[in-house]
């Protein structure tokens, strides 16, 4: 009997979860604020659903109705990707060390 | 156009590397390395997905121009928005993220075929249900981050709005949404789907008014962690393993923050969801208060204590936010090292409105990271320091914390500024902080009460150092 991919993409999830619980609890408090950024630059990657949906219409009609909410998720997802890694980015360059340990 | 599998290896690829972004907030100096691995994970996971549909035509120059309408947008923001407004802007990305999620289920469910999940009127139960929940999960995190966005921004008053009859109305809510799924698994039904939408809207907005402001820290996490389950979801419809990964990630980051901000204010996190803490009865309380002497110095006094002192310990907190008084702390703390005194920060878990709020605005204002300490890590030297200066914290300061077993924050963690030699308190009155409880710190014989805006007062203090 074969098994369903569901599962191997269940085990994946799951899987993930733990890779998350420990990975998260290794970042720095002084790192929570860029770590909520960063998240939620990367929970953003859900644009490829949104690209998928975007590109559904056909050449003559671009577009239909699900394909103009593929267009708006595309928008309000690339809003978060740029915006969450830039913010981070930015936030991250101002963390320093003392001036003495640079010398 | 690539094969399925290549691109699935892709996907992997940039999952991958958005675990590595997260690996690299470990410590600051490998973070900027993470968030460069987090870009690589986004454009890997872009451009595999242009490949795989193959589609070059009209459809993808409009897939461009929006991308880069949106990533204008966000840049901008993101280049403009003060460091204080984090929180704001954070409750407001995850509102977007959560209607991304609604949008992309809507149009799978619209057109299942563009997906491979079968035809409208009879897509795959599996998928449905995926869907559904992923629909469902990203309207209440879209309605539920745009109440805390509006309530950090100030638009909507930060205090909890309660009524009668509130959580059995959330609960058959609730209940109704679970019902909803069942019943549009087994008909296909449109309207259940929009209905579905409609509530999981509702409940988001219902389920965040009645959380005061200073629970904020709890509610943005918790949202970051639904807008990732909501991701997750949508992973599973879409059969995206980089989507499911990055789901996973982002949700147990997300419920591993609220975790420590419960912690630190002793509170289990349904007591925080359930709201109504604080803030409404401290009216009512206020006029019954015994009046107890306070001694209030001016900048000059503090100065004095201050230059004198070998040892200064700093605790910041939602005011030194409020009142732009970063840098001006930073002006201080560099006269008072020009004078040989030893200074550090003191930050309390949920100091401010978000995790780790404190340390973005100090590191903002170039104080160095190896200053700043968190709350177990410094507690022990408050003994030993000459003066501490409380800058716009107050409950996270309080005593009664560890004394009083009727008080509602009767357990929570708190710094233990009173054990330091003298204490300044930087506050505009005397009004109770978020707990809605007097702070004994006032009233203690080595407690000087610094009646002015922090930012004034701050500078003031330079002066006179």
């Amino acid at each position: 009997m074969e098994i369903d991919p569901l599962i191997f993409r269940l085990s994946i999830f799951i899987l993930s979860i733990f890779v998350g619980y420990y990975v998260v609890w290794s970042v720095t408090p002084s790192l929570h604020t860029p770590l909520m950024s960063v998240t939620n630059a990367i929970s953003s990657v859900i644009i490829v659903g949104a690209i998928i949906a975007g590109l559904s219409g056909n050449s003559e009609n671009v577009f239909n109705t699900s394909s103009i909410f593929g267009f708006l998720a595309i928008a309000l997802a690339a809003i978060n990707i740029f915006g969450g890694f830039l913010v981070t980015q930015r936030m991250l360059a101002m963390y320093k060390k003392k001036k003495k340990d640079k010398s | 156009m690539i094969s399925a599998n290549l691109s699935a290896i892709f996907y992997l690829v940039s999952g991958v590397l958005f675990i590595l972004a997260l690996r690299g907030l470990s410590s600051p100096e490998t973070s900027r390395q993470g968030n460069f691995f987090g870009i690589l994970g986004m454009i890997i996971a872009i451009t595999v997905t242009f490949l795989s549909t193959g589609n070059f035509s009209t459809g993808f120059i409009f897939v461009l121009i929006f991308i880069l309408v949106g990533g204008s947008i966000g840049a901008f923001i993101a280049y403009r928005i003060p460091m204080t407004s984090m929180p704001e802007l954070v409750a407001g990305f995850h509102s977007l993220v959560g209607l991304a999620a609604v949008f992309v289920a809507i149009s799978a469910f619209l057109n299942p075929e563009a997906f491979n999940l079968g035809v409208p009127g009879n897509i795959k139960l599996g998928s449905l249900i995926e869907m559904s929940i992923g629909a469902a999960v990203g309207a209440i995190t879209f309605s539920g981050s745009i109440i805390a966005f509006l309530k950090l921004q100030g638009i909507m008053s930060g205090s909890p709005i309660t009524f009668k009859g509130q959580h059995p109305l959330n609960a058959i809510i609730l209940i109704s949404i679970i019902v909803l799924i069942y019943l549009l698994c087994s008909t296909q039904s449109s309207n259940l789907f929009w209905a579905l939408l409609v509530i999981s809207f509702l409940i988001g907005f219902l389920l965040i008014i009645p959380i005061g402001g200073a629970d904020m820290p709890v509610v943005i996490s918790m949202l970051n962690s639904y807008s990732g389950w909501a991701a997750a979801g949508i992973g599973f419809t879409l059969e995206n393993t980089a989507l499911i990964i990055t789901g996973a990630l982002v949700g147990s980051s997300g419920a591993i923050l609220s975790y420590i901000m419960c912690k630190g204010m002793n509170r289990s996190f349904f007591n925080v969801i359930l709201g109504g803490f604080g803030g409404t009865e401290d009216t009512s309380s206020s006029s019954s208060r015994e009046q107890r002497p306070v001694k209030s110095g001016n900048a000059d006094d503090a100065a004095f204590l201050m230059k004198n002192a070998s040892s200064v310990i700093i605790v910041p907190g939602y005011g030194m936010a409020v009142a732009q008084a970063q840098h001006a702390l930073r002006e201080m703390v560099d006269t008072l090292k020009k004078n040989d005194i030893k200074v550090s920060y003191a930050i309390h878990p949920v100091a401010g409105r978000m995790p780790g709020h404190m340390n973005v605005l100090l590191a903002e204002a170039n104080v160095p990271y190896d200053e700043v300490f968190e709350l177990e890590e410094i507690n022990n030297d408050f003994a030993n320091a000459d003066v501490a200066f409380v800058i716009g914290a107050n409950d996270v300061t309080n005593p009664v914390a560890k004394t009083d077993p009727q008080s509602p924050i009767y357990g929570m963690p708190v710094l233990d500024v009173e054990k330091c030699k003298s204490v300044l308190f930087v506050k505009r009155s005397l009004s109770p902080g978020y707990a809605g409880i007097d702070n004994d710190l006032f009233y203690k014989e080595n407690t000087l009460m610094l009646f002015a805006d922090a930012k004034k007062m701050t500078e003031d203090i330079t002066k006179n150092l």
